[in-house]
């Protein structure tokens, strides 16, 4: 897989690490087995520094989803990948439910804000 | 943590003129540290002294616990330096820079400096002067990093190159430091250049040093307040930088409020704004209307 770095969005770049590899394993680009690109090939793709992309793995590591192995690199765990029947079905509930809330006259913003509130307290009761 | 470069109240003068006045910092080992402040603040003087190519008038200089002296040659395997008047000659070409690195230097790593030209797709038959900018500056890196340096000394290693060649070096430089360690030192007057790049920062303003840490701390302990002119600022901070427009004040604090009034919006500032708040202190703005 390959990083991108932005730095224009205020995120660490650590999390932005962590985020594009939890992303890589949702759209199934990353699968179980898989080996992360080793600190030398990240750092040489984005420019950045080597502790932050050791950092990274640390926190994905301790999510569970990679393990280390000594001297052979990292390995993906398990992955975050969804049924693609029920991702394409949640899609088309969440699209007519933009429909509704765009006829109902809500602009992007009040839309990011409910959906940012939705996911919020759904974070409290769906166990992960 | 151990330091790669330790300076203790370090001094140059030249003839009536201070470089660098009582400076004493430590740049850990492993780290890469970027050096910024304004033209003129020491700098380049701070990391000469480093490299041992010019002699402290006060003060003391380290290299791994080593006194750097221009006249002993101990530390010079240790360590790498370069300026943006990159150590090549013009006549020379590429491979035969990389035998001038091999001869000058016990310890040398030919196959690696050569097959990292090579990646980067610079003939080694190429005379120096017909390359461009940006391949000079890798192919000084190049000879640097040959001699396996443990302390990579760099003064704005990036100031001459256009934004692909600046890139190119930065990745370069970073893919070599994941590989063997190195702890790097590093100049730019461009703090957004430093910021992916480094761990560690030091802040010189008129041949001193205002700040240094970690730049995660640097983020963490400093707050950007936003309210109306007259708000008291908070008692337990300290005011680096005060601002006022119309009938707005804008102050960069360090330490975390705890009891605020809630007439200010607190923001996280970006590390350009941290380090432009050092540079011009609430002492030399004029005044803001804020309690101190």
């Amino acid at each position: 897989m390959r990083f991108r770095l932005d730095k224009s969005s205020g995120v660490p770049a650590y999390r932005q690490v962590v985020d594009q590899v939890r992303q890589a394993l949702r759209l199934g680009i990353l699968q179980p087995g898989d080996q992360l690109p080793t600190v030398r090939d990240v750092v040489t793709q984005i420019a950045i520094n080597p502790n932050t992309v050791h950092r990274a793995y640390r926190d994905l590591e301790a999510q569970g989803l990679t393990e280390g192995r000594p001297g052979r690199g990292t390995f993906v765990r398990r992955s975050l990948e969804m049924a693609p029947a029920r991702q394409a079905e949640l899609q088309q509930e969440l699209t007519a439910w933009m429909h509704a809330a765009r006829s109902a006259g809500l602009g992007d913003e009040a839309i990011a804000a409910l959906v940012a509130e939705a996911a919020r307290a759904s974070e409290k009761e769906t166990p992960t | 943590m151990n330091a790669a470069l330790e300076t203790v109240d370090l001094g140059r003068r030249y003839r009536t003129k201070w470089g660098l006045r009582d400076c004493t910092l430590a740049v850990p080992e492993g780290s890469i540290t970027g050096l910024v402040g304004p033209n003129g603040a020491g700098k380049s003087t701070l990391l000469r002294l480093a490299a041992g190519l010019s002699r402290p008038s006060e003060g003391t200089v380290r290299v791994f616990g080593e006194p750097v002296n221009p006249n002993a040659t101990a530390h010079l395997g240790r360590l790498g330096y370069f300026d943006q008047l990159r150590p090549l000659y013009d006549g020379f070409r590429v491979g035969e820079m990389l035998q001038v690195g091999r001869r000058l230097n016990a310890a040398w790593d030919g196959a690696s400096a050569t097959k990292w030209l090579q990646d980067l797709s610079i003939p080694l038959h190429a005379k120096v002067k017909q390359l461009s900018v940006g391949q000079q500056a890798q192919v000084a890196l190049a000879v640097c990093m040959g001699k396996r340096p443990d302390l990579l000394l760099l003064d704005e290693p990036v100031a001459s190159l256009d934004p692909l060649a600046r890139r190119q070096l930065l990745q370069t430089l970073m893919g070599a430091v994941a590989e063997h360690g190195t702890t790097v030192f590093l100049s730019s007057h461009i703090v957004s250049e430093l910021e992916p790049v480094c761990d560690y920062m030091i802040i010189l303003a008129a041949s001193r040093v205002v700040v240094s840490g970690s730049i995660e701390a640097l983020r963490t302990e400093h707050r950007l307040l936003v309210g109306q002119v007259g708000l008291p600022a908070p008692a337990e901070v300290e005011v680096i930088s005060s601002n006022r427009t119309g009938r707005q004040s804008t102050l960069l604090v360090r330490g975390r409020p705890k009891a605020i009034d809630p007439g200010w919006e607190v923001l996280e500032p970006s590390l350009e704004e941290i380090v432009l708040a050092h540079l011009t202190p609430a002492a030399a703005m004029p005044a803001t209307g804020v309690a101190s």
